[in-house]
């Protein structure tokens, strides 16, 4: 099978996607002729052609709400915003006409469009950059949020997004782009062909939204993560020398709550893990849903690792960033409570 | 035969391995646009300040035409002055950037004019809401090369307290506002500022600038038409670099009518300048601050120029355009032709040039080995840890005030 990191897995699913249904479309800042700055579109519009690899200008707005005509009128777009921190001139579109264009029509108009765009810190990108926004997201009604944290669920996950006929937001942590990252900047870069999720059928696969991942199975702690964290997370068990079970929830909204469920039950301690700030953050949604589904299993508090309550800053990103050591502390501070 | 619309894809000039094609420039002669009245209305200024090019300095070095300013020598070696420190501070912090210094950086190279001319032509008090290739004005308005540094090594006296990637700077004294990320959002700020002006009836003005890329977001329409509707005293640039990232001018809506001609749909006038002619800069920013600053209203000026190098150290231009396209640029580079005009009057030597690039280049690197001093991305003294938490609020939060313990009792396990 062969070997792709993040960014050719994400462009394998476009590339695959255009080629089986005509209605797929991509559109985005600089995302054809010169392939995407992180290069996810790579070869697509030499490929497809500029009428279905299309350069925007630059105008977040305005690629969101053509991209919803677009899709009104048959086609699926996949809209590339450059960065996350630049969605939110496109925010109006997607909060008060995406999410709620099925609804408000009783079903008549939707718009099947998918949303990439890379997120999270660890680049030394500052404040603008480095951002974490799902949270954002996930509170909206009618779209949904995944976020992979490996080149075959990115693959996979990308595909089932661009067939779902609703309007999906597809984070990729661009910090794992190019190979996992265990939140340690001072090891050197790991690409991703050591890893077993590396391993990326060349042909056509999804995998189903809504569905989250034990990544390893263990007794004493469950960790909620997603994305860049998963790395982190495990790095972080492996350094507390926890028994943790790892989930990585892969699509945010609608979540997996089963899986949860389940491993909650076994563990009895739940730790939360998100790059995101912390107040009203996605681990506070979390927290709630594990209390409400697994109180009477619980037998500590449940903790959250967040970065801090502030901008994202250019200095100290690795004071900011929820590091393995944060983490791992949490871990055991969670098995002492009880 | 039937005919049915088909999307229609602008195309740049020319790709890697063509040569270069700037036939699409409108080429006019220097000297040949029309200097109106700045108080004429709208409906009387007429179309060459949009359809052709103000510009002053002909072939020859002469300046000529109804829009020379008729600045002084000193004035004219002040602003080559400053375009040259402009580009010994980018050529140094590009090769910092190489060296691993500073994580980040960003060219003004072939646009210094834009910047230092406008500078000069505007009053101190006047507040400017930079891109982030306008270095220049931080630069002709004294500002210290050691502040911006500073900043883009984020150390212990970054005015950012290292908060923002390099080159974000920003100048509460020098009236200079904070550089955002986030491409635009200073254009409506802008206005605001100018309304403020107006609201307190003060005699400053506002300018604001972006690149011909970013005038596609919607902020661009809210500056337009606030600055309409309220006569905001605002001069809004557009520096048309014929470059956002990779994607040509035509992409961001350029391809039929120059950026300028969008101020007549909103009620305020456009007028193109070649952004590589000093004192052409320097008329029309002069020209439209008297309009702002009488109270007869905003003005939209198109800059026409071209970026020499790449977008930033994240860019590799060769990808998306030809390699020797800077050399084919029509109008020249704004350092020779200002240099060229100098030397022609006898107010400058080739001998005082290369005199002046080697002190400039001494200092850049004084001044580099001094924000050193103070601190590098791996030396101390370092910002204190604790600034992390500083300035979200006012005053700090209690949540905030937990975090930051929590942070600290990290440090000492
Ligand atoms: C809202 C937003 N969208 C996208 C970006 C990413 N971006 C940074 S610079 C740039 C190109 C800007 O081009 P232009 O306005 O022509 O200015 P130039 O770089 O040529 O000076 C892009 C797309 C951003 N910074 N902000």
């Amino acid at each position: 099978m062969p070997r792709m990191n993040m960014v050719q897995a994400i462009n394998s699913a476009m590339d695959i996607m255009l080629d089986r249904d005509p209605n797929v479309i991509c559109i985005g800042q600089d995302i054809g002729y010169f392939g995407g700055v992180f290069r996810c579109t790579d070869g697509l519009q030499r490929k497809y052609g500029e009428h279905r690899v299309i350069d925007a200008p630059i105008a977040e707005g305005g690629i969101i709400g053509s991209a919803i005509g677009m899709g009104v009128n048959g086609l699926r777009p996949v809209a590339e915003i450059q960065f996350a921190d630049y969605i939110y001139p496109g925010c109006d579109q997607i909060i008060s006409e995406l999410a709620r264009l099925r609804y408000r029509t009783a079903g008549d108009f939707f718009a099947p469009v998918t949303i990439r765009t890379p997120c999270g810190g660890g680049i030394r990108g500052g404040q603008t950059h480095s951002q974490s926004p799902e949270g954002i997201f996930t509170h909206l009604c009618g779209v949904k949020v995944v976020m992979p944290s490996n080149p075959y669920d990115a693959k996979g996950l990308l595909i089932a997004a661009i067939e779902d006929d609703d309007p999906v937001i597809f984070f990729e942590p661009k910090r794992i782009y190019n190979g996992p990252f265990d939140g340690d900047p001072d090891k050197p870069a790991v690409p991703w062909n050591t890893h077993p999720h590396s391993e990326v059928p060349a042909e056509y696969y999804t995998l189903p939204i809504g569905r989250a991942e034990i990544v390893r199975p263990g007794e004493d702690v469950t960790v909620l993560c997603y994305g860049t964290m998963v790395h982190v997370c495990q790095a972080a068990a492996d350094f507390a020398e926890v028994d943790a079970e790892i989930i990585d929830l892969r699509t945010l909204s609608p979540l997996d709550v089963t899986t949860i469920r389940q491993s909650v039950e076994k563990t009895g301690r739940c730790v939360a893990v998100h790059e995101a700030t912390r107040f009203s953050g996605y681990g506070a949604e979390l927290a709630a849903t594990v209390q409400e589904e697994c109180f009477y299993s619980l037998e500590a508090p449940i903790l959250r690792v967040t970065g801090w309550d502030t901008p994202y800053p250019h200095a100290f990103e690795w004071d900011y960033f929820p590091g393995k050591r944060r983490v791992a502390k949490a871990l055991e501070q969670v098995l002492e409570m009880s | 035969m039937t005919r049915t619309p088909r999307l229609h894809i602008p195309h740049p000039p020319a790709r890697p391995g063509a040569d270069p094609d700037f036939s699409y420039v409108t080429r006019v002669p220097a000297g040949s646009v029309p200097r109106p009245d700045p108080h004429t209305r709208l409906r009387d200024l007429p179309n060459e300040l949009i359809y052709d090019i103000v510009r002053v300095l002909d072939d020859e070095g002469t300046a000529v035409g109804p829009w020379d300013p008729g600045l002084d020598p000193d004035e004219l070696q002040f602003g080559l002055r400053h375009m040259l420190e402009t580009r010994a501070f980018d050529d140094h912090m590009l090769r910092m950037h190489r060296q691993g210094k500073i994580s980040f950086y960003m060219k003004s190279r072939g646009e210094e004019a834009v910047a230092v001319a406008a500078a000069m032509a505007l009053k101190p008090s006047d507040m400017l809401f930079p891109s982030y290739r306008v270095q220049g004005l931080q630069i002709a308005r004294g500002r210290s090369l050691v502040d911006l540094m500073n900043q883009c090594l984020s150390n212990s006296r970054d005015m950012c307290k290292g908060r923002q990637m390099p080159i974000m700077y920003h100048w509460k004294r020098g009236n200079i506002f904070s550089i955002s990320g986030n491409l635009t959002t200073q254009y409506p700020q802008a206005v605001g500022w100018a309304m403020a002006a107006a609201i307190k009836g003060e005699d400053d003005i506002a300018a604001a600038w972006i690149g011909e890329g970013s005038s596609a977001e919607a902020d661009f329409h809210h500056a337009m038409t606030f600055a309409s509707v309220y006569r905001a005293p605002v001069i809004l640039n557009i520096v048309n670099n014929q470059y956002a990232i990779s994607t040509f001018q035509g992409t961001a809506g350029g391809e039929h009518r120059p950026f300028a001609a969008r101020g007549p749909g909103y009620g305020i006038p456009g007028i193109r300048v070649d952004g590589n002619d000093f004192p052409a800069v320097y008329a029309v920013t002069q020209w439209a601050a008297e309009r702002a600053r009488s109270g007869t209203g905003p003005t939209l000026i198109e800059l026409v120029t071209y970026r020499v190098d790449a977008h930033s150290t994240s860019d590799d231009p060769s990808r998306y355009r030809p390699k020797n396209e800077a050399d084919a640029w029509p109008y020249g580079d704004p350092v020779e032709r200002l240099k060229t005009h100098l030397i022609r009057f006898g107010q400058w030597s080739e001998t005082r040039h290369a005199a002046l690039v080697e002190e400039l280049k001494a200092q850049v690197e004084r001044d580099w080995a001094e924000a050193c001093s103070y601190g590098t991305m791996t030396a101390p003294p370092f910002l204190d840890k604790n600034e992390l938490f500083e300035d979200v609020y006012a005053d700090m939060p209690p949540h905030l005030i937990a975090q930051k313990k929590q942070m600290r009792a990290l440090e000492e396990d």
